[in-house]
């Protein structure tokens, strides 16, 4: 069992129920939509990421290195001594530095997103599901994860039925 | 409260899609590409971008086996068609960026319909781009050297020239590009993955949708992630066409050092990238029936963009001419008399009637309203910034200093198959794309589909 799924048809309808079920304690429960839809996150008590965090740090990594390398081949590993001009000639490095930072910074948006949503991941239990096709399509989906200390296969199940939900289904594992 | 959100709505019918639902949305353009026959046109349209690419090839394959020699460049000019086609590539990727970052920033909503296929061709743009500075190279096999790698040689780039820095700007926004568009299309990804009825499809785009799966504390992070990027992308768009002008504007060359280019070729690179985003988007939505997606207003607000843009190219244009004058510089006030009665003036003219005159017919309604004079005005200009950038390049170097060095460039039939080689490569890979992969964000439709129907709601209310 990984858990049970109820659907919703309206997105509105989702976020109400979603409410309702954080409200009740549960605390393991996931919410999916075909679109992001506003105050979802919220309802099911997910309320802030580390995605500005993470950028940040690739900013910071790739700036450092951008400037560093060019700081190292320029005035250390061949320096060239053209009319007595410095060797370190910061402002030259400045067009280099920014790119890197961009590079770097988004390289980390992307890879960052996907290792904290656990993407890629081949295979679900939810993809076994046959109407959960339609989570990328036009239906809403909630599901309290059999992990949940308060989950009881009987009283979960009967609670998810008083959400308004359009269907409720058995997640195998 | 309401009477605030009131004036929005009207505008934003224009925009979406009449009697459409989420479902609906997500059909309608899914099945572009879940279909499973070819169009005539379109396998008619890959043929003949086939056979150009294999023109390409060949080019390529003599240009390795024989050398630079087979082009037109030589001393004056030795930067020719190469570094004229590498710029207008480039230039003609920047609108898929202005698009997808600069106007998502900006919350202007008419982007939704065009954001996904101007990426795809600020990809592929950036891909034609970047096999031109390799390619003029005379030894492309080693273009690897403009990398900083630890070599046998124990020699490493020059990081104060802007070649160098060019080498990184390209590179940079090529893969962010591509980050960003791949981000983009993991939603609809695993939308074709869940439509998908053969076992291949299914496969495929499973794969490539690596699990998504919609979850709420997905799209949280996806969507800071995708704001962060576009907030990423936003000065870097600025930064690649700057630092392209560099290339120039760092030299002595008469014509070429001049403080206005780096947003002088910002500007162009905008005006020409939207050129080819209307190019493309109107045949696509004919030949797909989207006018529902890409309506006649989308076409208005890129012809208004196109206007705009070309004003301030135009003003580039004066002030370079001004400055020429005004420094009292005599090769380069003579630069600027000898594009407009020199050897290759009647360029020059061509330029300025399809740059400046003919895109002022814009400020019409009627103009932005008619879809054939737009398609043919997006040609214009096309055709105009390639002459500008030709203008820039090759008549600039041909007459400079040194009468004694002058010369002519006449370009070869190598730089010809190697130039419409590329654009041969650009529209087959455009065609592949259309074929196998949404060309319209489905998720994003969706978004506003959904946004619009609430607000509806609390309109009757």
């Amino acid at each position: 069992m990984f858990g049970i799924l109820a659907e919703f048809t309206d997105a509105e309808e989702l976020v109400a129920a979603a409410q309702r079920v954080y409200e009740s304690g549960y605390r393991r429960f996931e919410a999916y939509s075909p679109m992001p839809v506003e105050g979802l996150a919220d309802a099911i008590g997910f309320r802030r990421t580390r995605m500005p965090l993470v950028v940040l740090i690739g900013g910071i990594i790739g700036a450092l290195s951008g400037y560093g390398l060019q700081y190292w081949v320029s005035a250390i590993a061949y320096p060239l001594n053209i009319g007595g001009r410095p060797l370190h000639s910061w402002p030259a490095f400045i067009p280099v530095t920014f790119e890197m930072t961009v590079l770097i910074a988004a390289l980390f948006a992307v890879l960052g997103m996907l290792a904290m949503n656990g993407l890629p991941r081949p295979h679900h239990p939810l993809f076994a599901i046959r109407e959960f096709d339609r989570a990328t399509r036009d239906r809403f989906f909630l599901c309290i994860l059999q992990s949940d200390p308060m989950f009881h296969q009987q009283s979960t199940r009967g609670f998810m039925e008083s959400l308004g939900a359009a269907e409720v289904i058995d997640v195998p594992e | 409260m309401a009477s605030v959100e009131r004036p929005k709505l009207p505008e934003r019918e224009h925009l979406l899609p009449r009697g459409h639902t989420i479902a609906s949305v997500s059909d309608k353009i899914s099945s572009i590409v879940l279909a499973r026959q070819l169009k005539y046109g379109w396998v008619l349209g890959l043929m003949v971008s086939f056979v150009l690419v294999m023109g390409l090839f060949f080019a390529i394959g003599c240009l390795f086996a024989r050398g630079i020699g087979i082009w037109g460049v030589n001393v004056p000019v030795a930067w020719g068609f190469a570094i004229v086609n590498f710029v207008w590539w480039i230039g003609i990727g920047h609108a898929g960026t202005l698009i997808s970052a600069i106007l998502l920033l900006l919350r202007q909503e008419w982007r939704t319909s065009i954001n996904r296929f101007a990426e795809a061709m600020t990809l592929i743009a950036v891909a034609c781009a970047g096999l031109f500075p390799i390619l003029h190279l005379g030894r492309p096999q080693y273009f690897y050297w403009l990398a900083p790698y630890p070599s046998t040689m124990g020699v490493w780039p020059q990081f104060r020239s802007p070649l160098i820095w060019d080498f990184f700007a390209v590179s940079t926004y090529a893969t962010v590009s591509l980050l960003f568009w791949y981000i983009g299309l993991i939603p609809d990804l695993a939308t074709l993955r869940d439509r998908a009825k053969r076992p291949f499809a299914q496969i495929a785009y499973g794969f490539l949708a690596m699990g998504w799966r919609g979850s709420a504390r997905h799209w949280r992070r996806y969507q800071d992630a995708y704001l962060l990027m576009a907030a990423l992308a936003t000065p870097l768009v600025v930064s690649v066409h700057s630092v392209v002008s560099f290339d120039f504007a760092v030299a002595i060359v008469p014509g070429w050092h001049s403080t206005v280019f780096p947003p002088y070729f910002v500007a162009g690179a905008i005006y020409s990238g939207f050129a080819m985003v209307l190019t493309i988007a109107i045949p696509l939505r004919a030949a797909y029936g989207l006018r529902d997606f890409i309506t006649d207003r989308h076409l208005e607000n890129m012809a208004k963009v196109m206007l705009a843009s070309g004003l301030v190219v135009a003003y580039g244009y004066a002030t370079e001419t001004f400055t020429a004058w005004y420094s009292g510089h005599e090769p380069e006030w003579f630069s600027i008399v000898n594009r407009a009665t020199g050897p290759y003036a009647f360029f020059y003219w061509l330029l300025l009637l399809s740059n400046i005159a003919i895109p002022q017919l814009l400020w019409f309604q009627t103009t932005r309203r008619n879809v054939y004079a737009l398609f043919a005005m997006a040609l214009v200009i096309n055709l105009g910034m390639w002459l500008e950038r030709f203008v820039i390049v090759v008549v600039s170097l041909h007459r400079d200093y040194l009468p004694s060095s002058w010369g002519m460039y006449v370009p070869t039939r190598w730089d010809w198959f190697t130039f419409l080689g590329t654009i041969g490569l650009f529209t087959a890979l455009m065609f592949l794309f259309i074929r196998l992969l949404p060309v319209i964000s489905i998720f994003e439709m969706r978004e506003m589909v959904e946004q619009s129907q609430d607000e509806s709601h609390v309109d009757h209310a």
